[in-house]
């Protein structure tokens, strides 16, 4: 069987010509996760009953000659750290460990009013805090390409499920980097959107300033179909952009004659791996060979974007997690009074790299350095807004490696301030709120894919797809598939 | 020597919303059975977010507006964060950076003469949940329902100087924020509470001595009492060296009529204060200023003053204008009757004692007023008697919706003049019926016409112009 393999479009098409029926796919999909999800362990929760249940529901809508969404009845897999009302939604905690939410997150029900079928929540680092998925407190996931390798992060099993074809697109969440960096490292297309397109009602915050939900697929018109079902105004998010949001597969043209990229120095040379940055430079070869004209620029203070991250998120995520007291819900440590009750349920449901980040956050924002750390943060963030917004005055979008390295080696990463680096092409645009896209493009000498990044102005997202729908029918480097002896 | 008390007021007033500051829970939970007024979003359930209540923005600006704040034109929401059971976040989302209303201004009147208390900001946060301790089982429990409750928190700069200037203020910023209709005040239900910051120096001193902070009083009378019990503890400390006094939080023990230092862990607390990046800033453009602007009351001394003009006396210009339940009465009523004079009247008789008998404050005054002065015409032009427009008013008080007119003809006690012959006849029946009274009276016994006159309004029902009865009732005697 291979239905597995294929995209959205494809298999929407075969469900309308009947040449196959949701339970048969949805089946699939939950015997080949039985199979090779023990090694992969991309799922934290495999949700099969209902999967099933929703599966049937659109077979019946074939049966009664309905028409059905794009995405009606396919497989897909929701990180875990968005709300799926009466399943579990851990964020990859002990202390989230069984929770269930009465609610669901706004992008859960949006998908579900487009009948889709969930196989299940899928693993990350635990509160999204991580670029390996080593941070989860269940399990780590690895990368489908080789099992010697992490799939990435934080959302490291959105972008595993969808490359080991254990889900045909997932949902994950990006804060720094984490659905673009594990999409590059697993070979997948992965896109955080503008700050505001997509909803953050019930998803569990990180750094609600930073936090993007968005789409990993297997190709860019996926991309697109799945962008079309998840933005949108939400009034239960205020910070929800109230937008005319456009049909994304309108820009999948394959046309790119006169696109102005830019390729920011900063982005090259020096710490990036030169297979990673021969294979930008082919891209964007590529893209002028098409008609676009691409330049070299600048972002001046693209270097302190790292920084400012590493202040900023941890003190929103400090803030963020204090809710975990062992009161209402979760995990909660029994001790004499209630201050050890706080102390205990903290230190034990909260693994090493949560408890740094809270403390990194804790410490920003202490009287007396509030305006030495965060606010000064605050500031280099605006600094980094007003190089995009001169670079986009000229270019419609810019080109960049996601990563600086393909994916790395399992079990090695014990140096924070080495890991933070593999998210630094990612941070930026999350610091800036503008969209960027992953787009693999190739592999590195040791066969791992490398993933190259469009970022553009806020609502750009037409232009990002559009250059990386040129490079996908141009090219065979952006539909890869792992070797199937490596990593699974 | 002689000492001067310096005093600076944190008042915490609860707005009066329908609904919480963030959510679409009720506000109004006083009594209401535990965690029955919450939702996932103000119990902080992982993934719920915030939405500012606009109806909060407007309460907030309107009370900046009365105390002559300067309003914030764009202004923020942050979060103070510290850990505590009832707390769900463990943050409260307060205004700490740009608070809804700056640089205000408050005029009071003592003993001592006349002040003006300067408002260093009013801000606008949400409150905390309830703890309630079980001490027969040895736990307590949390109850949500006054979570993410709107408030607004009045901070004065230390301009008070003795327990009689802060009743003065407290009982003025109460009224002022009635009159704006924003917020109940009611320390006994916990809708006003304060924070009293005291310290004591050498009258003439421009240094300010050691700062101590009592929180969450509750009755103004408990406040005067522990200013005074703080001022003479500072200041036997500062002449007899009894104790060291040091910056601190203190309780204070009503019953016992003594402050206690409360334990440096319940007071330390670095707040991490930051802007909540959920809550988008708040930019209060020109139109909703305006809208606001326009629906501030005129201040009690203003309408004092136009009451005076219409011909009221001073003591019931003062005695309306204390609320602005009855200055909307005696104002809409006056107008729809055209007889301020007798409006007033009927609002320091009739009404008050109907507020009276059933327990009813000022502010809970219902009353269609428009209805109201309609009644006071009718009875005046003769149409309703005076005993009947009593028991219509009190139906009144019941149902808004009774209109006197049409209620009147429906339970028969409108007066018209096609009832003389009605009257005529009961007059006829009882003067027939009660000869000796009709001779009693012939005979010069004035008090027998009073019995028959009683006896025809008991036929009547009551219905009936008094003069007009008393007309037909001495022309058939007579003959």
């Amino acid at each position: 069987m291979t239905l597995s393999r294929l995209t959205i479009h494809e298999l929407h098409d075969l469900l309308v010509s009947k040449e196959i029926s949701a339970t048969e796919l949805v089946q699939e999909h939950l015997d080949r996760i039985q199979a090779l999800d023990g090694n992969v362990k991309s799922y934290i929760t495999v949700t099969g009953d209902l999967a099933r249940k929703q599966a049937k529901a659109v077979d019946a809508k074939l049966a009664a000659g309905e028409t059905i969404g794009m995405l009606a009845g396919i497989p897909m897999a929701v990180k875990d750290n968005m709300c799926t009302e009466g399943i579990p939604t851990t964020c990859a905690s002990r202390m989230l460990e069984g929770f269930k939410p009465q609610y669901s997150a706004t992008v859960v029900e949006k998908l579900k009013a487009e009948d889709f079928v969930m196989l299940g929540k899928v693993n990350m680092d635990e509160f999204a805090m991580g670029s390996t998925t080593e941070n989860s407190a269940f399990f780590a996931t690895q990368n489908p390409w080789n099992a010697d390798c992490v799939p990435g992060g934080s959302s490291g099993g959105s972008a595993a499920s969808v490359a080991a074809d254990l889900a045909v697109y997932s949902l994950g969440s990006d804060t720094g980097g984490s659905i673009r960096q594990p999409a590059s490292f697993c070979g997948i297309v992965g896109l955080k959107p503008t700050y505001g397109a997509v909803s953050r009602f019930g998803l569990i915050a990180f750094a609600s300033s930073l936090d993007q939900i968005g789409p990993l697929a297997k190709d860019v018109t996926d991309t697109a179909l799945i962008l079309n079902a998840i933005t949108g105004y939400d009034k239960k998010d205020s910070t929800s952009a109230d937008y005319n949001y456009p049909d994304y597969t309108a820009a999948l043209t394959g046309d790119v004659k006169g696109m102005r990229i830019g390729l920011p120095k900063e982005y090259l040379g020096e710490g990036i791996d030169p297979d990673v940055e021969a294979q930008v430079r082919a891209a964007a070869a590529k893209l002028e060979e098409l008609g676009a004209h691409v330049e070299e620029c600048s972002l001046p203070y693209t270097r302190y974007a790292m920084p400012a991250y590493y202040l900023i998120a941890p003190a929103e995520a400090s803030s963020n997690l204090g809710r975990y007291d062992g009161v209402r819900y979760g995990l909660r440590a029994p001790a004499e009074d209630v201050a050890g009750m706080f102390c205990d349920t903290r230190k034990k449901g909260f693994g090493p790299e949560v408890k740094r980040r809270i403390m990194l956050g804790t410490y920003a924002l202490s009287s007396g350095y509030y305006d030495a750390y965060y606010l000064k943060a605050l500031k280099v963030r605006n600094l980094i807004k007003q190089d995009y917004d001169r670079a986009f005055e000229q270019y419609d979008c810019l080109i960049t490696p996601t990563a600086p390295t393909t994916a790395l080696r399992k079990g090695n990463n014990q140096d924070p301030l080495a890991l933070y680096k593999s998210d630094i092409c990612t941070i930026p645009t999350n610091l800036a709120g503008i969209p960027g896209l992953s787009l693999p493009y190739g592999t590195d000498r040791n066969g791992m894919p490398i993933g190259v990044q469009l970022s553009g102005k806020a609502f750009a997202e037409p232009a990002l797809l559009r250059a990386a729908y040129a490079l996908e029918q141009n090219t065979n480097l952006t539909r890869l598939k792992p070797n199937q002896g490596k990593g699974l | 020597m002689k000492y001067e008390t310096v005093i600076g007021l944190e008042v915490h007033v609860e707005l009066a919303t329908e609904s919480k500051i963030f959510c679409s829970c009720s506000a109004h939970s006083f009594g209401a059975d535990p965690n029955s007024h919450v939702c996932p979003a103000c119990c902080g359930m992982p993934g719920m977010l915030p939405v500012v209540n606009r109806r909060v923005v407007d309460f907030g600006m309107k009370a900046g507006m009365m105390l002559n704040c300067d309003i914030n034109r764009v202004t923020t929401f942050d979060k103070k964060s510290y850990y505590y059971p009832d707390l769900p976040g463990a943050y409260q989302t307060t205004q700490w950076f740009a608070p809804v209303a700056v640089n205000g201004r408050v005029d009071i009147e003592t003993s001592a003469g006349k002040k003006s208390v300067r408002i260093k900001q009013i801000h606008m946060e949400e409150d905390a949940g309830k703890l309630v301790h079980d001490i027969s089982e040895g736990t307590t429990h949390v109850d949500f329902n006054r979570t993410s409750v709107p408030l607004i928190e009045i901070v004065s700069q230390p301009d008070l100087s003795s327990a009689e200037e802060v009743e003065a203020y407290l009982v003025r910023l109460r009224t002022l924020l009635r009159y704006a209709k924003v917020a109940e005040c009611e320390m006994a239900h916990g809708t006003m509470r304060c924070d009293v910051n005291l310290s004591v120096r050498p009258e003439g001193s421009d240094v300010l001595g050691v700062r101590t902070e009592m929180k969450n009083m509750n009755s103004i009378e408990a406040i005067k009492r522990a200013i005074e019990y703080e001022t003479a503890r500072h200041i036997n400390a500062i002449e007899n060296g009894t104790e060291v006094l040091v910056q601190e939080t203190r309780r204070w023990d009503d019953a016992k009529g003594k402050s206690y230092a409360m334990r440096s862990k319940e007071t330390a607390g670095d707040y991490r204060y930051f802007p909540d990046p959920n809550v988008m800033p708040v930019v209060i453009d020109d139109v909703w200023y305006e809208t606001i602007k326009n629906s501030v009351p005129e201040f009690p001394e203003v309408k004092r003053e136009k009451y005076i003009a219409l011909g009221l006396t001073e003591y019931d210009a003062e005695r309306i204008s204390e609320s602005i339940m009855l200055c909307e009465c005696f104002e809409e009523a006056s107008e729809a009757c055209g007889n301020p004079k007798e409006v007033v009247n009927w609002i320091t008789s009739d009404v008050m004692r109907i507020l009276n008998a059933k327990q009813m404050t000022y502010e809970m005054l219902n009353l269609d007023n428009k209805a109201f002065g309609k009644l006071i015409s009718l009875t005046l032009d003769g149409k309703i008697s005076r005993a009947n427009s009593k028991k219509i008013l009190s139906a009144m008080f019941d149902d808004r919706a009774i209109e006197p007119e049409a209620y009147a003809e429906a339970n028969n006690m409108l007066i018209g003049e096609q009832n003389d012959d009605l009257i005529l006849g009961i007059v006829k029946k009882v003067v027939e019926s009660d000869p000796k009274s009709v001779n009693d009276f012939k005979n010069g016994k004035e008090k027998a016409l009073m019995a028959l006159f009683g006896k025809c309004m008991k036929e009547l029902k009551g219905n009936c112009d008094p003069q007009q009865l008393k007309v037909i009732l001495l022309e058939c005697i007579n003959g």
